[in-house]
């Protein structure tokens, strides 16, 4: 110890820990009361909380919402980040990977932009591109009367937007993972007369595999925590993902012990990906 | 046959890189046009009659300019409380012998990236409305620096880790103590991890959305993020000029601090450091 006594450097880690402590460790923790307890915002349930076990699960279990959204989620999170942003991100990084540096350059600083930017900034500018009378995306399809996209398909425009969004991590992901194929390699498989496709799936794949399985693991855990759709479709149950879902349940409806039971369920799915993903990116570095 | 095949893989790279770019490129442009349209619309579209008077109209509601100076509160109250805690921290876990050090920080890197978002919402909202901090700027920036911390730590400490011990050594042999080590050897050296660190705290703050918008109902005390949501949800029909306007001047400091970070770093990866 280069002069920090053990009770200095205590004191050192001690505002960090108290601050996460509270803010983080504890309310994941309560979570498991709060979704064992018929918590209330109103009324004498706020006051006084009963226990009440598992009764929340099995009402969350019995109600058709809960599945809805759950397979609402799953369409999303499929959707907008396991087929969306993987698929189009790594087209693009394989598209751009060596190309003129001007446009590599412009179309990455575009797509690194959709994800600078504020999500309601964002948010806003979809609502606008998919507004039903003015939208420009009805202007350039040329629907007249213009469809209401966020009325009629709210889960598709989520999705559209969201890949939007979060591209940008897996395109420089991968577009980091393809400069990291040995050149040799794919010179090897052209001398040997492979086609572009062949040469993708025995050369490319292997090598950028361990990067798709991260990156995937990454994308579904982010995407299915984002709340940012709310801001886009609030709450038609046309799109109401868990998230947005527990919101309801929870500021809107003030079951905060029904919510609570199923923000339990989402942390423990968090918790099952989070997990595999330290697992893949251990196996890795050895 | 072979020209068939280039000719046709042609046409699929200008197919893939005119659609990626205006898939990517027109929401954007609405938001550089319609700030300066005396009257714009939500297509997308030069300005008709270039004007600033968009920028006026925030000068005229009653919340915009409130909500910028709220933004600016969460964002310097809470990148101080980070930025502060987080050095200590990293620099006690990275000078001293701690059991189980590195463990601990995987501990808490794992924990703040289950415990976020939609899985943490009930939680926080219940914590902070039994502290009695709802509506409290102070309730907000406890709650993002919770999150924050251990991705702070950790790029700190590893930005520490290299700092050579030998300066602080010597300042020892003269009698200097820990906290004046601290501060005249340590943190002049660590500058440039500490600014990361302030620039990434503030970045993060400026864009959230769903903490500030659950613990604060006050209209007066809500930052940007949450106006914008209002100004387009709220009755009637959206003022475009005033949304645009004020969408640009809120995302402007969150794009020129990307560009400095990136002219003097360069884009670099912290895995899964973006909440």
């Amino acid at each position: 110890m280069v002069g920090l006594g053990r009770s200095r450097a205590v004191g050192f880690i001690a505002p960090a820990l108290i601050l996460i402590g509270f803010f983080l460790v504890f309310p994941g923790i309560w979570t498991l009361y709060i979704g064992a307890t018929n918590f209330r915002l109103t009324g004498v349930a706020a006051l006084r909380p009963d226990f009440v076990g598992l009764d929340n699960f099995r009402a969350a279990l019995s109600d058709d919402m809960f599945y809805r959204s759950l397979w609402l989620t799953l369409l999303f999170v499929f959707g907008s980040a396991v087929i969306g942003q993987n698929g189009l991100g790594f087209t693009l990084a394989w598209a751009l990977r060596d190309t003129k540096k001007w446009l590599k350059r412009t179309l990455e600083s575009l797509v690194l932009l959709a994800w600078i930017l504020p999500s309601s900034v964002v948010a806003f500018l979809w609502v606008a591109m998919l507004d039903r009378d003015g939208g420009t995306i009805n202007e350039l399809l040329g629907t007249t009367p213009g469809v209401a996209w966020i009325v009629e398909y709210p889960l598709l425009s989520i999705i559209i937007f969201n890949i939007w969004r979060g591209t940008a991590f897996s395109m420089m992901l991968y577009s980091a993972a393809l400069s990291s194929v040995p050149p040799s390699h794919l010179e090897t498989a052209r001398l040997a007369g492979a086609s572009g496709s062949q040469t993708l799936r025995d050369v490319v794949l292997p090598h950028i595999r361990r990067y798709a399985l991260t990156n995937t693991l990454l994308i579904t855990l982010w995407t299915f925590n984002d709340f940012t759709p709310f801001l886009i479709t609030a709450t038609n149950p046309g799109s109401e993902i868990i998230a947005i879902y527990i919101y309801d349940k929870a500021l809107v409806g003030g079951e905060m012990g029904y919510s609570g039971a199923i923000s339990l369920l989402v942390l423990l799915i968090n918790l099952l990906l989070a997990l595999v993903y330290l697992r893949v990116g251990r196996r890795g570095s050895r | 046959m072979d020209l068939a095949k280039t000719v046709v893989r042609r046409i699929l790279f200008y197919v893939v890189i005119g659609f990626g770019t205006a898939f990517f490129a027109l929401p954007v442009l609405w938001l550089l046009s319609a700030p300066f349209d005396d009257t714009p619309t939500y297509a997308v579209r030069p300005p008709r009659e270039f004007t600033l008077d968009n920028f006026t109209e925030i000068f005229e509601n009653r919340y915009a300019v409130g909500s910028l100076v709220n933004s600016v509160i969460l964002s310097f109250g809470t990148m101080v409380l980070v930025v502060a805690s987080a050095a200590l921290a990293a620099y006690a876990l990275s000078r001293a012998r701690v059991p189980g050090r590195d463990a601990l920080i995987y501990m808490l890197l794992l924990l703040s990236s289950v415990v976020t978002g939609t899985a943490a919402m009930v939680p926080i909202f219940l914590l902070i409305f039994q502290l009695g901090l709802i509506d409290s700027h102070f309730g907000v920036v406890l709650v993002l620096s919770g999150g924050l911390l251990p991705a702070a730590i950790f790029l700190l400490k590893d930005f520490i880790d290299t700092i050579p011990r030998s300066y602080e050594e010597s300042a020892r042999v003269f009698g200097a103590s820990p906290l004046q080590i601290l501060r005249h050897v340590v943190v002049p050296v660590a500058r440039p991890g500490l600014a990361t660190i302030a620039v990434w705290t503030i970045v993060q703050v400026w864009g959230s959305f769903l903490t500030p918008f659950i613990l604060l109902r006050d209209p007066d005390k809500q930052p940007a993020a949450v106006l914008v949501r209002t100004f387009y949800t709220e009755g009637g029909s959206p003022n475009l000029g005033l949304i645009a306007a004020f969408s640009f001047l809120y995302s402007i400091p969150v794009v020129l601090m990307y560009l400095l970070a990136w002219s003097r770093y360069g884009f670099r990866f912290h895995g899964g450091i973006k909440s």
